[in-house]
C-alpha cells in the first residue's frame, strides 16, 4: 500500500471535478483529480450537441469542445488527473481508497471533492434483460466514444433531452428510430429537440409504455401499451414494433455511494433524482472537508455542474487559506450569479425550488447539531 | 407474468422473491438485500437498488424519502483481492 497526500483530491474528472479542479490549483492548492475512465471529460466528451443557455455558458458551443477547453485549462493549471484510477472506498475521515494500475494507494487530502455524477435508471419489464435493451446513455456512449452503432432499429422510451437528443444522435449515426414513447401526456424535453425528430418523421407515443420486449437470444420486437391518467395499461391499447434495440432514458439518478460510507446527511428530493447529500452554499457538506459538485449533489445538466465544480474548488481553495476571503467572495459571487442563470426559467425553476430546499435541510442540520453541542 | 420479471439482473432475483421478502418483514433495502442477494452482485445494486427501493415503499407503505439505498459499503466497484492481499493471496 502506498500514500499519496495532497491539498485537495477530487473524484470524478467530469464537468464538475474538472472545474473544481482547475480552480483550486489555479489558487495554488496541490490538487489531484481521480478517475476511473481512460479519458478524462466525464459525459461532456459525448455531448456533439450545441449547449443551450447564456454566453457566459457558451451556449451554442458544442459540448465535446467545451470539454477540450475546460482539460486545457486543467493542464496548465498544474493539477495531477490520475485516469484509470479506481477509488473503491472513503472512510469517515474522507482519507480514499484507491486501486490504480493494481496498486492500492490511500490518498490523504485536506480536503475533498466527490464529483462522481449520476447512473441510469432502470426499469424492468419482461424481456427487460435481453441483449438489445440498453440505457440511452449507453448507447451515446457507444455511437459517439466508440463510434459503435447499437443496432438499426430503435425504441427509444423516455421524451426528456436526454431521450431527445440521443435519439437523433442515433438518426445521424445511421439508425432508425422507429418510436420514441413516453408514459406521460407531455413530451418532457426542450421543443427544439423534440421538434427535429418529429420533422424528421419519428412518431411519438405520448402515454404509452412498453408492456414486454420479446425475442430469442436478443430484442427482436416490442410491444408498447397506452397508459391512462394513473399510469395504468389500458387493454386493447397495445401496438407491436420489429427492433433490435430498445433504449431507456428515464432519468438518472446521483452516485452517492462515496459520500454515504462517510456518514454524510442526506435529504430526499425527487427532482434531484433521490437521495442527495446535503451541503451548504459553498458546496461542503456535513462532514467537515468534504465538498461535493455536480450531478452528484442532484440531477441537473453540464453547465450547472461546472458552476458547481467552480464554487467547491473556489471554497475549497479558501478554507485552505489560498484564497483571502474578500478574493473568493468576488470569485463566488460571480459563480452564484451564473447558477441563479442557469436556474431561471421554465425549466430552471424547479431545480432551483430543489437547490433551495436542499441548502434549507443543511441549514436546518446545522442549527440542529449546533443547538444540541 | 411477476415471477418471471428479473428485478437484481446480478443475482437473478424476481419480482417475486422481493415481494416475499417483504410479506417476510423486509422493512428497508437491506432487509430484501438480506432475504434475497438482491443488490449483493457485481454492480452492488447500481441498477436494481432503485427499484428494491420503491417496491419497498409502495408494499409497506412508507414514504419513498424513509426509504434510503441499501448501505454502501467498501468496495464500491468490484477489485482483486489480490491488489490488497499481495500476489500469494490471488
Amino acid at each position: 500500500m502506498k500514500i499519496k497526500e495532497t491539498d485537495v483530491a477530487i473524484v470524478g474528472a467530469g464537468s464538475a471535478g474538472l472545474s473544481a479542479a482547475y480552480q483550486a490549483a489555479s489558487a495554488g492548492a496541490k490538487v489531484l483529480v481521480l478517475d476511473e475512465n481512460r479519458l478524462p471529460g466525464g459525459q461532456l466528451f459525448k455531448q456533439i450537441h450545441k449547449f443551450f443557455g447564456s454566453r457566459a455558458h457558451q451556449a451554442g458551443t458544442r459540448g465535446y469542445m467545451i470539454g477540450r477547453q475546460l482539460l486545457e485549462r486543467v493542464e496548465q493549471s498544474g493539477a495531477e488527473v490520475w485516469l484509470d484510477t479506481l477509488v473503491y472506498g472513503m472512510e469517515k475521515n474522507c482519507h480514499l481508497g484507491v486501486i490504480r494500475n493494481g496498486e492500492h494507494w490511500v490518498v490523504k487530502a485536506k480536503k475533498v471533492i466527490v464529483a462522481t455524477g449520476a447512473k441510469e435508471n432502470y426499469l424492468a419489464f419482461p424481456g427487460s434483460t435481453l441483449p438489445g435493451v440498453m440505457g440511452a446513455g449507453a448507447a451515446q456512449t457507444m455511437i459517439n466514444v466508440n463510434r459503435v452503432l447499437p443496432g438499426q432499429r430503435i425504441l427509444m422510451l423516455g421524451s426528456g433531452n436526454v431521450g431527445l437528443i440521443v435519439s437523433y444522435q442515433l438518426m445521424q449515426a445511421g439508425a432508425d428510430v422507429v418510436a420514441l414513447v413516453d408514459a406521460a401526456p407531455n413530451i418532457g424535453g426542450y421543443g427544439v429537440h423534440a421538434g427535429k425528430i418529429r420533422r424528421a418523421g419519428v412518431p411519438f407515443y405520448i402515454s404509452h409504455t412498453i408492456k414486454q420486449v420479446t425475442g430469442k437470444d436478443q430484442v427482436e420486437q416490442v410491444e408498447i401499451i397506452q397508459v391512462d391518467s394513473k399510469f395504468q395499461p389500458i387493454p386493447g391499447t397495445e401496438k407491436t414494433f420489429d427492433v433490435d434495440t430498445v433504449c431507456l432514458a428515464v432519468g438518472l439518478n446521483p452516485m452517492t455511494e462515496l459520500i454515504w460510507m462517510t456518514g454524510c446527511e442526506f435529504c430526499f428530493i425527487p427532482a434531484f433524482g433521490g437521495h442527495v447529500p446535503l451541503h451548504d452554499g459553498n458546496m461542503e457538506t456535513s462532514v467537515p472537508g468534504l465538498y461535493v459538485a455536480g450531478d452528484v449533489t442532484g440531477v441537473e445538466e453540464a453547465s450547472s455542474a461546472m458552476e458547481e465544480g467552480n464554487l467547491a474548488g473556489v471554497a475549497a481553495a479558501e478554507a485552505l487559506g489560498l484564497l483571502s476571503p474578500e478574493e473568493a467572495a468576488a470569485k463566488k459571487g460571480e459563480i452564484r450569479g451564473r447558477l441563479d442563470i442557469l436556474r431561471s426559467g421554465l425549466f430552471g425553476e424547479k431545480r432551483r425550488s430543489a437547490k433551495q430546499s436542499q441548502l434549507q435541510n443543511m441549514a436546518d442540520y446545522q442549527q440542529k447539531k449546533g443547538g444540541s453541542l | 407474468m411477476g415471477e418471471e420479471l428479473i428485478i437484481c439482473r446480478c443475482q437473478e432475483v424476481t419480482e417475486k422473491e422481493i415481494l416475499d421478502a417483504i410479506a417476510d418483514g423486509a422493512t428497508t433495502v437491506d432487509g430484501v438485500k438480506r432475504r434475497t442477494r438482491a443488490c449483493m452482485g457485481l454492480c452492488q445494486g447500481k441498477t436494481c437498488g432503485r427499484l428494491v427501493q420503491s417496491m419497498v415503499a409502495r408494499q409497506t407503505g412508507q414514504n419513498p424519502a424513509d426509504v434510503p439505498p441499501q448501505k454502501s459499503r467498501m468496495p464500491a466497484r468490484p477489485v482483486k483481492i489480490g491488489t490488497f492481499g499481495g500476489p500469494e493471496d490471488v
